[in-house]
């Protein structure tokens, strides 16, 4: 699905499809000025966005030198005094940034475990209901939240959880003591989870419904002549037909494994204090932007980003290995 | 094939129903606490879903000026300009990329698909917008997020997709580029551009980030911000609870929830039909 898609189009479709097909007799043998000349146009349009993408995404790179230096606004880049590696043995010399990986992967952990299953457990249900309008329902239900802010879902969710919310007053109306998750530490995991599921997993169903799609139907026909029950056909049929998408989506979880939602943690950080609440991009938030140490922050998030782009080029080695098709292959992008 | 049995079919309704109570639940509870009197907040001890004694005076409270109401105009500015900006950049690039002949497009392709893999991080971008001098100006909520990558593979394959006869057609009519652009492919994108406009609508009037990061002046925040410190931190609305007989703190509190959602609430409706097209190309063409 991804090999095929990635190439820009197919030959035949190329020639038909129409590159410009202005009347220039030699099209070959054109000069790089001359092909520049012809595509001046289309290349001017592109320039806006390009120049977008150098100064920000690309410019900030170079502002990863301040975690070899001793940063001082006043004194900028060129003048802050070069520390080598000080800032990184600093940063790992204290507890608190340990603490924060600590949080970071248990709630990482949490999240791959019990939210990563749901859109797909979900789609499943979706794509066997059988009445059109019931399902197109739903769906468009289920994929509202997505559209609702951190901030929107965080409310709400201290309206129905915490203090006089739904759940305390259910406990209390069963003679249980009220529970209030929203500032428990030890439920700071679940909770973060909790609304994860809430908030995308009716939108993770999209892809997951596209590949249940395109599983060729003579397939399930063929699996059920051959007398396989409604399970078995699920097992064979049915999960080997999206295992690439779920393949693709492993990965992409596995890149992003260290950055746990900032803006949902950082919005709850207070209710629960920094010892369960703190996890790695706080942390850069609060010790570099709050606190002005800039070096040590800068070195964090540079680990950080280092580990990250790690895991996805190793997760998508090994899903070659299984013969999967990962996220993208070598010649083809 | 065999039917499915009936145990199975009411599991499934089951489950379904579940679903959709949780995700509505929520939501009609704010609302209905919004428009709630305090005598029902009290009866409630919470989320009100069917008020009682309805009342709008805790939408009056919210918008007669002060802290919400200019919040409100701030994020409707950031949105309007935010959106039509990425637009207007976003259309022009993918249109420039969707050619593979054309001389650079491939590298210009890759530059900007790059940046999907990886993040600067807060503070390299922290200290790039201070030193343009973006420090506490609208500029920096909506700058720093211009242009999505993902937007652009999705408008980059749609326009790739058009049939080629119509740039042929075009182009035998004497059409250059640019006019190509305006008159044949802008018309038959229509759909795929409602759904890249409401990823990017949405995008800034959630956006909390940037506000949070680049914004040191409460008077310049947008709606999110306001959110975060008046229900979040549970601070009083100080300026608009000055007058008398105020509306429930709840209350107040749950119109500002609602006043935040209602935009997403008004537009959902009219593009979902083509997300899940949307969707897909951006993420199978990624």
């Amino acid at each position: 699905m991804a090999e095929s898609a990635s190439a820009p189009a197919p030959p035949a479709a190329r020639a038909e499809h129409g590159p410009p097909s202005r009347p220039l007799p030699a099209v070959h043998r054109l000069t790089l000025r001359q092909r520049l000349r012809r595509d001046k146009v289309m290349l001017l349009l592109t320039l806006p966005g390009l120049l977008y993408f150098v100064v920000f995404h690309y410019v900030p790179l170079l502002g990863y030198v301040v975690a070899f230096q001793d940063y001082q606004p006043y004194l900028g880049y060129t003048h802050s005094a070069w520390v080598g590696l000080h800032n990184f043995s600093a940063a790992f010399a204290q507890p608190a940034f340990w603490s924060a990986t600590r949080n970071t992967v248990e709630i990482a952990l949490v999240q791959m475990v019990f939210y990563f299953p749901v859109p797909i457990a979900l789609a499943l249900l979706l794509h066997s209901v059988t009445g059109d309008r019931v399902r197109r329902f739903v769906q468009s239900v289920v994929y509202l939240p997505h559209f609702i802010g951190w901030v929107i879902i965080v409310s709400i969710f201290q309206q129905v959880l915490g203090g006089a919310g739904l759940v305390p007053k259910a406990l209390a109306g069963m003679g249980l003591p009220r529970y209030d998750m929203t500032t428990d530490p030890h439920a700071f995991p679940w909770l973060l989870t909790l609304e994860l599921i809430w908030k995308d997993s009716g939108w993770g169903t999209i892809i997951v419904l596209a590949a249940l799609l395109s599983i060729d139907r003579q397939l399930f026909e063929s699996a059920a002549m051959d007398g396989a029950g409604r399970w078995r056909r699920l097992w064979h049929v049915t999960l080997p037909g999206i295992s690439p998408v779920i393949v693709l989506l492993l990965i992409l979880n596995l890149g992003n494994f260290l950055s746990v939602g900032f803006e949902q943690v950082l919005l709850q950080r207070d209710a629960v204090g920094p010892d369960a609440g703190e996890v790695l991009d706080t942390y850069v938030y609060f010790h570099g932007i709050r606190d002005n140490d800039w070096g040590a922050a800068a070195a964090v998030g540079l680990v950080k980003a280092a580990v990250g782009t790690a895991l996805v080029l190793g997760a998508n080695k090994f899903a070659h290995r299984l013969g999967h098709e990962g996220v993208y292959r070598g010649a083809d992008r | 094939m065999e039917r499915p049995t009936r145990f199975g079919q009411g599991a499934k309704a089951l489950v379904l129903v579940l679903v959709v109570a949780a995700v509505a639940y929520p939501l009609l509870g704010v609302i209905g606490t919004s428009l709630a009197s305090q005598t029902d907040i009290i009866h409630a001890d919470g989320l009100v879903l069917w008020p009682h004694h309805p009342t709008l005076e805790a939408y009056r409270t919210v918008f007669t000026g002060g802290v919400v109401t200019r919040a409100l105009l701030v994020s409707v500015g950031v949105t309007v300009i935010g959106t039509a900006g990425s637009l207007l950049v976003t259309v022009c690039m993918a249109y420039g990329l969707s050619r593979p002949e054309v001389t650079g497009s491939r590298a210009i392709l890759m530059t900007a698909l790059f940046t999907m893999l990886f993040n600067a991080g807060i503070i390299p971008n922290f200290l790039l917008v201070k030193n343009l001098g973006m420090y506490d100006t609208y500029a920096s909520l909506v700058l720093p997020t211009l242009v999505s990558a993902f937007n652009l593979v999705v408008l980059r394959a749609f326009f790739m997709n058009l049939p080629g006869e119509l740039y042929d057609a075009a182009r035998v009519d004497g059409a250059g580029d640019l006019r190509i652009l305006v008159r044949v492919v802008l018309p038959l994108s229509k759909a795929v551009i409602a759904v890249v406009s409401l990823f990017y609508a949405v995008t800034y009037w959630n956006a909390f980030f940037n506000a949070l990061l680049y914004l040191g002046d409460p008077d310049k925040w947008p709606l999110p911000m306001v959110l975060r410190t008046y229900v979040l931190q549970g601070q009083g609305l100080g300026s608009a609870a000055s007058g008398e007989a105020v509306a429930p703190q709840e209350a107040v509190q749950m119109a500002v929830l609602v006043v935040a959602v209602v935009p997403i609430l008004l537009v959902y409706p009219f593009l979902q039909r083509f997300f899940t097209k949307g969707v897909l190309t951006g993420a199978v063409k990624g």
